[in-house]
């Protein structure tokens, strides 16, 4: 997943909240937590960049949380809120 | 799911998840376990101007989508310039209809639409049970309604069922009816609010039926809608799917045609009134300010369940189960899996009426017509 160019599926929406964000997809109608402001920030600025790794370097995500990043990322692109630059799910 | 999340789920956020609108009370059905009590159009009802008002707040509010509901939402002659708004808006619709104004014209119309979701209501797999609870007829036009949104090519709509002591054994049914048409299930718990207060009784489902609910729910994993209402069936196992916890005034809530804003859909009741959007400051400030809603955004109290292990899987039920049913709000829900709700039965001597009742005259309930 690191190595991958994502950004948000063109069809969700996200809501700023105190604990991170609500992702609505409207598609496939399916609401997602983003638990952590952290989160949010990445995945907002996962299109400024080539891949993962590069957005959460410019995040300034210490490389120890990488691995946990890793697997939200992974259920996000499972949920479709995150899709591949290509459109590839 | 994390346990910061829920507190800050339970503590309420900015704006709600998503809510319900009644748009109307005006119905040509007479359910017995109608939760707003609905038949008769209330002359207070929002205009068409009052309620894009609402959807514009809405949109300002990023809540996603809305449960549309009545009455009969689509008796409404303003019901499509609502939806086209909404979604105009980016606010997506799901809205439940009986399907009785369901032509053809109107499903070619539906079906051309995007982010609308339609759900039919259906309590019975065949006409003599679902038309005991729903009317003379409403099987068929139900039916009917499927089969033109099928025609239409309208995709995948929603069955909506309220799970009673008379269609508990239908539910594989309901799957095969729902397959049959590449439609989704939806099952929702039966709640004593409304009309509901008086049928309740009779047709909630027994303690052992609560159990073949859980199974085959828990069986049936996320395939299955629920609007997360069975999350007091928690305390069998297994949590369902859902987010387990009672959203009323935290991250959902009602409301009704005349503007009131409620907790939830099923207690409309003064003492879960929360304002009005019509008052200054509109939807947002009640869903901000409103001292109801602040006091549920506190941790609620256990109260008699408080030495209960099972309190963090069904956190004590549903609330309006047990304002309807005369049980004290910090007690167990009258469907208590553990019995304790039937004990609590047994001591209530009257129980609070809901606020309103639009019951058109004559419509009685067919369920007592029949006996």
């Amino acid at each position: 997943m690191l190595d991958r160019a994502l950004r948000l599926h063109p069809q969700v929406a996200v809501r700023p909240e105190p604990f991170g964000a609500l992702a609505y997809h409207y598609g496939n109608r399916r609401l997602v937590f983003l638990k952590h402001p952290d989160m949010v920030r990445v995945v907002r600025s996962l299109d400024e960049h080539d891949t993962v790794a590069d957005t959460l370097t410019a995040c300034g995500i210490d490389q120890a949380r990488w691995p946990s990043f890793d697997r939200a990322l992974t259920d996000l692109v499972e949920s479709e809120v995150l899709v591949g630059t290509d459109g590839a799910p | 799911m994390s346990t910061s999340l829920v507190e800050q789920l339970h503590g309420g956020l900015d704006a709600p998840i998503c809510l319900t609108w009644e748009l109307t009370y005006a119905c040509n059905l007479s359910c017995v376990h109608c939760l707003s009590s609905s038949g008769r159009r209330d002359p207070r009802e929002l205009s068409t101007d009052e309620a894009v008002a609402v959807l514009d707040e809405l949109r300002d509010l990023q809540v996603f989508y809305i449960n549309i509901g009545g009455g009969e939402p689509m008796i409404r002659r303003d019901f499509f310039p609502i939806v086209d708004h909404a979604i105009a808006n980016g606010i997506g619709v799901k809205f439940s209809t009986n399907g009785a104004f369901i032509d053809d014209e109107a499903a070619r119309r539906l079906a051309a639409m995007d982010y609308l979701d339609i759900q039919i209501s259906l309590d019975g797999t065949d006409a003599p049970t679902n038309d005991a609870v729903r009317g003379d007829g409403s099987y068929d036009t139900a039916r009917r309604a499927m089969d033109r949104l099928a025609g239409a090519g309208f995709g995948p709509f929603k069955i909506s069922v309220v799970v009673t002591r008379h269609n508990v054994d239908q539910l594989d049914e309901f799957q095969a009816l729902a397959d049959s048409y590449g439609a989704q299930l939806r099952v929702t718990r039966l709640r004593p609010s409304g009309r509901g207060a008086d049928s309740w009784h009779e047709l909630h489902p027994t303690n052992a039926q609560q159990r073949q609910i859980y199974q085959w729910l828990l069986a049936k994993g996320d395939r299955v809608l629920t609007g997360d209402s069975f999350f007091h069936l928690n305390a069998l196992g297994e949590p369902l799917p859902g987010l387990n916890m009672c959203g009323a005034g935290r991250v959902v809530c009602l409301i009704d045609p005349i503007g009131d804003v409620y907790a939830c859909p099923f207690v409309i009741h003064d003492q879960f009134r929360a304002g009005s959007v019509r008052e200054p400051g509109g939807f947002t400030a009640v869903w901000r300010e409103s001292e109801l809603f602040r006091s549920l955004r506190e941790p609620q109290s256990a109260g008699a369940c408080a030495s209960c292990g099972s309190y963090d899987a069904c956190q004590g039920g549903c609330m309006a189960a047990k304002f309807f049913t005369g049980l004290p709000l910090d007690g167990p829900d009258p469907e208590c899996v553990g019995g304790e709700g039937e004990l609590a039965l047994a001591g209530v001597t009257s129980a609070p009426r809901p606020a309103m009742d639009h019951t058109r005259p004559g419509a009685a309930p067919v369920l007592f017509r029949r006996k």
